[in-house]
C-alpha cells in the first residue's frame, strides 16, 4: 500500500462512477476510479453499438476524456473487498492483470462510491445452460464485436424495456432478429414506458428499427425452452396468461437466444462494510441512501444501480449528486447543497424506475417452466429435483437450500441463480453475503497478509 | 406432548433427536430458523481423532468415529474415510507429535520427512516429517444433520421424530420444579425432557431455565477455492500448530494452515480462532494469513483462486470440552452443547449418550468431565 490515502476511491466506471469521479476531481480532491472492464462504459457505453450511436454516448465519452489526467483511473481493476481500517480510512483491494499474471493492487481511501451498476437477472428455464444462448446483457456486449452476430437467427425473450435497445442493435448488426418476446402484458410498444417518460424519441427510434427490420414484438409471451444438441437449435415459445402459466405453444427455429428478466444490483462492497439495505420495488435488495446519495455507513456513498435500477440518465444524476456530496464533506469552505435541478431529475428518473420495475414483474408461474432436471445453478449442476430435496430436508430459505444442495457455491456466488433459488425457496431475495466479491488467486490473496504477528493483527 | 424436545436442529441436535428417537422416545424438534443453519452450517465436517489431547474429548471422538461409520452406511450423506496428517515444519516438533500419538492409542503411522509426499506429492519440500491418522474422516455437516433428521422420522415408526422450523424458543415451561417444556414463538410445547442442544446459542436457552453455561463463541473463517479438475490434496492436511492454537485459551487471533479437498472439487483452508463476539465482519488479515499458511504448505495453491470465504461461531466453553447430560439444577433440563471446533465430529457420541440417559440406560461413557454445572463449582 502505498502513499497518502485518496480523497476518494470510486468503484464502477459506468455513468454513475465517471460522473461522481469526475465532479470531484474537477473540485480538486485526489481521486481514484477503478472498473474491472477494459474501457470505460460500464455495462451501456463499453459496448455502445457502432455506427449508429447510443443516445448519451457523446456526453460520456466527454466526461471520461474530462477524467482522464484529473484521476487515477485504474481500468482492468477488480475489486474484490473494502473494508474499515482501524484508523477509519478504507482500504479497497483490488487485482490486477498484467504480463506477469495477477497481482494485487490495494489502495487507501477516506471516501468511496460504490458505483457498480448491476448484472443481468435471468431465469432458468429448460435448455438455458446450451451454448447459444446469452443474457440480454451478454448480447449487447457481442454487439462490440460487430461481425460477429451478422447473419444469426436471433430470438429475444424475458421481460423490461431494456429487451428493445438490445433488438434494434441487433438487428442493425445485421442479426436476424425474429422475435422479441415480452412475458408481460398489456402495455404494448405503443404504450411503452419510454414514450410516456418523453423518451418518445428514443422509443419511437428502437420501434422504428424494429418495423424497418420486419422484427415481430408479442407481449404475453416468452421463451420456455430451448432445444439444440451442442448448442440452440430452436426455442419453444409459449403464450402466457398473466401470471405467465403457459397457454400453449410453438417451435421456433434460431441458432441464438438472449433473454433478460431485469436485473440484480451489485452491491456486495456495502454489504461487507455493512450498509444497510432496502427492497426496491422488484424485491431486488438495493443500498439505502440519503438525499445525498450517503449510505448508512460514514464515509461510504452508492450512485447509480447499486441505489435501485433506473436507467443511464438516473446514474450519472445520482453520481453528480454523490460527487457534490463528497466535495462537501471533504471541503467544508466550499460547501454548496446540490442544486434543485439535479434533484428534481432524481426524483422524476427515480420515479421511472420504479414504475417500470412494477410494470415488468416477474410472475411466479416460470416455475411452471421447469422441469425435474432443469439446471437451476449452472455452476454446481443443481437441478431442479434437488432444489426441492432441500426444501424437504428442512431448508426453509435460498441460504439453506444452497446449503444443502450447493446452488450459489459455485464461480459466480449466486449471481446468476440467487434470485431463481429465492423465489424457489419463497423468499424474496437477501441482500448478498460475498467477503470475497472477485476470485481471486491465493497467492494474491497472500500478499495481503500483514508483516506483524498474528495478535497484532486481529485488532 | 412428547417425550423429549430438542431445542436446536443442528448436527447436535439431530444427532439427540436421532439416537432419542431409536430408543423408542417421541421427539419434536424445535428450531428458530431452517436444519443445520447455525453453526452446523459453517463448519467444515471434519472427523477427527487426531487432534485430540488423551483424554474424555479423545474418548468421545474415538466413539463417535465409529458411530458416524454406521450413520454413513443408511445413506443420505457421504462419510469420507480421507485420513488425516499432520505435518511438523521442525524436527522439535516431529517429536513433539510422536509423543502426543504415542499417548492418545489412536491408530497411526509415523511419516518422515523424505516419505511425506508419498502421502501428499503436493506439499512443500523442506518439511521435517508428521503422523497420518487414518481414521481421520469427513463428512458434508448440513446434510449429515438433516439426513439424520429425516432417517430418525421415517425409520422409528410413524410421528415418532416431528420438526418445527421457524419455531423460537422463548422461555422454558416449568411445574414444581421440574421442567414441563418450552415456550415458543408459535406457542408452547410440552415435553417431559427438554435438550438444550441450541450450540453457540446454548448459554441463552440455559439462562431460560435460569441456569448458567458459559458458552461463548469462538469465530472462524474458511476460505474456499474454486473446484480444482484434478484433486491436489488427499488428506486432510494441517500444522502442528493447530493443535496447540485449539488447545489455546488466548481471545487473539490464531490461524494455523489446515488444508483439504472436497467431493464437490474445491480446497477448504482454515483455521483461524478468536474471540471477537458475533462479528461477521470479514477480516482481510485473517483470510490474507489463511491464504498464506495454505501457499506456504502446498506451493501449487499459490494460483488457485478462492472463490468465498465464511465465518462461523464455535461454540466455546472456558475448558474447551462440550457439555453433554442432565442439569442436577433443573430437573427435566438437558444439555448437548458447546462443542467448540468439534460438535459435528463429536455429534453422533453425544446423542446416542443423551439417549441413554433419558431412555434410563448407564451411558457407555463417564459423562463426568462433560457435566453442566462444573463451571459453578469451579467458580466456588
Ligand atoms: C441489455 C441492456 C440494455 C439497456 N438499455 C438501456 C437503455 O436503453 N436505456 C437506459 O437508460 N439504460 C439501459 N440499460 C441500463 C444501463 O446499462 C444502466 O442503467 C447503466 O449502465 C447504469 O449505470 P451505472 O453507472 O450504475 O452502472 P454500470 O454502467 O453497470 O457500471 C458499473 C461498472 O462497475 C464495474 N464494476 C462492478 N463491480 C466491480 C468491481 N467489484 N470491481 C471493479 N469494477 C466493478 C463494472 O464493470 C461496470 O463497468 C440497459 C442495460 C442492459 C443490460
Ligand atoms: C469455521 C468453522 C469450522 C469448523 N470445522 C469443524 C470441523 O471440521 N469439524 C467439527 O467437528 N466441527 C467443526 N466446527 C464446529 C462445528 O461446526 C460446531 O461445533 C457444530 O456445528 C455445533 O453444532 P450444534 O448442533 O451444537 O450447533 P448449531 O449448528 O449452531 O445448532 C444450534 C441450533 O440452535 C438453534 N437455536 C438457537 N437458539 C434458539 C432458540 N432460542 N430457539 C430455537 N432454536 C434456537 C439455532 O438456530 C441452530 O440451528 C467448525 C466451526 C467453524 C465455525
Amino acid at each position: 500500500m502505498t502513499g497518502a490515502p485518496y480523497d476518494l476511491v470510486v468503484v464502477g466506471g459506468g455513468p454513475a462512477g465517471v460522473a461522481g469521479a469526475l465532479t470531484a476531481a474537477l473540485a480538486g480532491l485526489r481521486v481514484a476510479l477503478l472498473d474491472s472492464g477494459a474501457r470505460l462504459g460500464g455495462q451501456y457505453f463499453r459496448h455502445a453499438a457502432v455506427p449508429e450511436r447510443e443516445p448519451g454516448l457523446d456526453r460520456f465519452l466527454l466526461q471520461a476524456r474530462l477524467l482522464d489526467g484529473r484521476a487515477d483511473v485504474l481500468t482492468r481493476h477488480q475489486v474484490w473487498n473494502v473494508s474499515r481500517e482501524p484508523g477509519g480510512d478504507l482500504t479497497v483491494h483490488a487485482l490486477t492483470r498484467d504480463s506477469s499474471g495477477e497481482r494485487p493492487v490495494t489502495l487507501r481511501a477516506r471516501r468511496l462510491l460504490i458505483a457498480t451498476g448491476a448484472h443481468d437477472r435471468p431465469l432458468p428455464f429448460p435448455g438455458w445452460d446450451l451454448p447459444g444462448v446469452l443474457t440480454a446483457g451478454g448480447a449487447q456486449a457481442l454487439l462490440k464485436g460487430g461481425g460477429v452476430l451478422a447473419g444469426r437467427r436471433v430470438v429475444i425473450s424475458g421481460t423490461g424495456p431494456f429487451l428493445l435497445p438490445v433488438a434494434s442493435g441487433l438487428a442493425r448488426a445485421g442479426a436476424a432478429v425474429l422475435g422479441v418476446y415480452e412475458a408481460n402484458g398489456g402495455l404494448g410498444l405503443a404504450r411503452h414506458p419510454l414514450l410516456a417518460l418523453g423518451k418518445a424519441g428514443e422509443a419511437a427510434a428502437y420501434a422504428a428499427a424494429l418495423a424497418r427490420h420486419r422484427v415481430p414484438y408479442r407481449t404475453r409471451h416468452a421463451v420456455i425452452a430451448a432445444h439444440g444438441e451442442r448448442e440452440v437449435e430452436a426455442v419453444t415459445v409459449a403464450r402466457l396468461d398473466p401470471d405467465w402459466n403457459v397457454l400453449s405453444t410453438r417451435i421456433v427455429g434460431c441458432d441464438t437466444l438472449a433473454v433478460g428478466y431485469g436485473f440484480v444490483p451489485q452491491i456486495e462492497l456495502g454489504t461487507q462494510l455493512g450498509c444497510e439495505t432496502r427492497g426496491d420495488p422488484d424485491g431486488s435488495p438495493v443500498l439505502r441512501v440519503d438525499a445525498a446519495q450517503r449510505t448508512s455507513v460514514p464515509g461510504v456513498w452508492a450512485a447509480g444501480e447499486p441505489t435501485g435500477v433506473a436507467g443511464w440518465r438516473q446514474a450519472e444524476v445520482e453520481g453528480r449528486i454523490a460527487g457534490r456530496a463528497i466535495v462537501g464533506e471533504a471541503r467544508p469552505i466550499a460547501r454548496r447543497g446540490p442544486d434543485g435541478v439535479l434533484l428534481r431529475r432524481r426524483r422524476q428518473w427515480r420515479a421511472f424506475g420504479e414504475a417500470l420495475q412494477r410494470a415488468y414483474p416477474v410472475r411466479p408461474g416460470w416455475q411452471s417452466w421447469l422441469r425435474d432436471d432443469t439446471l437451476v445453478c449452472r455452476c454446481e449442476e443443481v437441478p431442479l429435483a434437488r432444489v426441492r430435496e432441500a426444501l424437504e430436508l428442512g431448508a426453509t430459505d435460498a441460504r439453506s437450500v444452497k446449503l444443502l444442495a450447493r446452488p450459489g457455491m459455485g464461480w459466480c456466488q449466486g449471481r446468476v441463480c440467487g434470485y431463481a433459488v429465492s423465489c424457489l425457496a419463497g423468499e424474496a431475495p437477501r441482500p448478498p453475503r460475498r467477503p470475497v466479491a472477485q476470485p481471486v488467486t491465493l497467492g494474491a490473496l497472500a500478499e495481503a497478509a500483514p508483516e506483524d504477528s498474528p495478535d497484532e493483527a486481529a485488532q | 406432548m412428547s417425550d423429549v424436545i430438542v431445542v436446536g436442529a443442528g448436527v447436535v441436535g439431530a444427532a439427540c433427536a436421532y439416537y432419542a428417537a431409536r430408543a423408542g422416545l417421541d421427539v419434536t424438534v424445535v428450531d428458530r430458523g431452517p436444519v443445520a443453519g447455525g453453526t452446523t452450517g459453517s463448519g467444515e465436517g471434519n472427523v477427527l481423532v487426531s487432534d485430540k489431547e488423551p483424554g474424555p474429548e479423545l474418548e468421545l471422538a474415538m466413539l463417535s468415529n465409529g458411530l458416524w461409520r454406521a450413520l454413513a452406511e443408511h445413506g443420505g450423506f457421504e462419510f469420507e474415510p480421507k485420513g488425516g496428517l499432520v505435518v511438523a515444519e521442525t524436527d522439535e516438533i516431529q517429536r513433539r507429535l510422536t509423543e502426543l500419538a504415542g499417548k492418545q492409542g489412536v491408530e497411526h503411522a509415523m511419516v518422515s520427512g523424505a516419505e511425506l509426499r508419498d502421502y501428499e506429492p503436493h506439499l512443500a519440500e523442506g518439511l521435517a516429517g508428521g503422523v497420518y491418522y487414518p481414521q481421520d474422516a469427513q463428512v458434508q455437516p448440513m446434510l449429515a444433520a438433516a439426513s439424520l433428521l429425516r432417517h430418525g422420522a421415517e425409520s422409528f415408526g410413524r410421528g415418532t421424530l416431528r420438526l418445527r422450523l421457524g419455531v423460537t424458543v422463548t422461555g422454558v415451561l416449568r411445574s414444581g420444579g421440574r421442567v414441563t417444556g418450552v415456550r415458543t414463538s408459535q406457542g408452547d410445547v410440552l415435553g417431559d425432557a427438554v435438550v438444550n442442544a441450541a450450540g453457540t446459542w446454548g448459554g441463552e436457552i440455559a439462562a431460560l431455565a435460569g441456569v448458567e453455561l458459559p458458552i461463548l463463541p469462538r469465530r472462524g473463517f474458511i476460505l474456499v477455492t474454486e473446484p480444482l479438475r484434478e484433486p491436489l490434496i488427499r488428506h486432510k492436511v494441517y500444522t502442528a500448530a493447530y493443535v496447540t492454537n485449539v488447545a489455546s485459551d488466548s481471545a487473539g487471533l490464531e490461524t494455523s494452515a489446515v488444508v483439504e479437498g472436497t467431493p464437490a472439487g474445491t480446497v477448504l483452508i482454515g483455521a483461524s480462532r478468536e474471540r471477537v463476539g458475533f462479528d461477521r465482519t470479514t477480516s482481510v488479515p485473517v483470510l490474507a494469513r489463511l491464504a498464506e499458511q495454505a501457499v506456504a504448505l502446498f506451493p501449487a495453491l499459490r494460483e488457485v483462486r478462492a472463490i468465498r470465504s465464511y465465518c462461523g461461531f464455535r461454540p466455546y466453553c472456558p475448558d474447551h470440552l462440550p457439555v453433554i447430560g442432565a442439569d442436577p439444577r433443573v430437573p427435566g433440563l438437558y444439555h448437548a452443547c458447546g462443542h467448540e471446533g468439534a460438535g459435528i465430529g463429536l455429534a453422533p457420541a453425544t446423542g446416542h449418550l443423551l439417549a441413554q440417559l433419558l431412555a434410563g440406560e448407564r451411558p457407555d461413557l463417564d459423562l463426568r468431565p462433560f457435566r453442566p454445572d462444573r463451571f459453578s463449582e469451579e467458580a466456588a
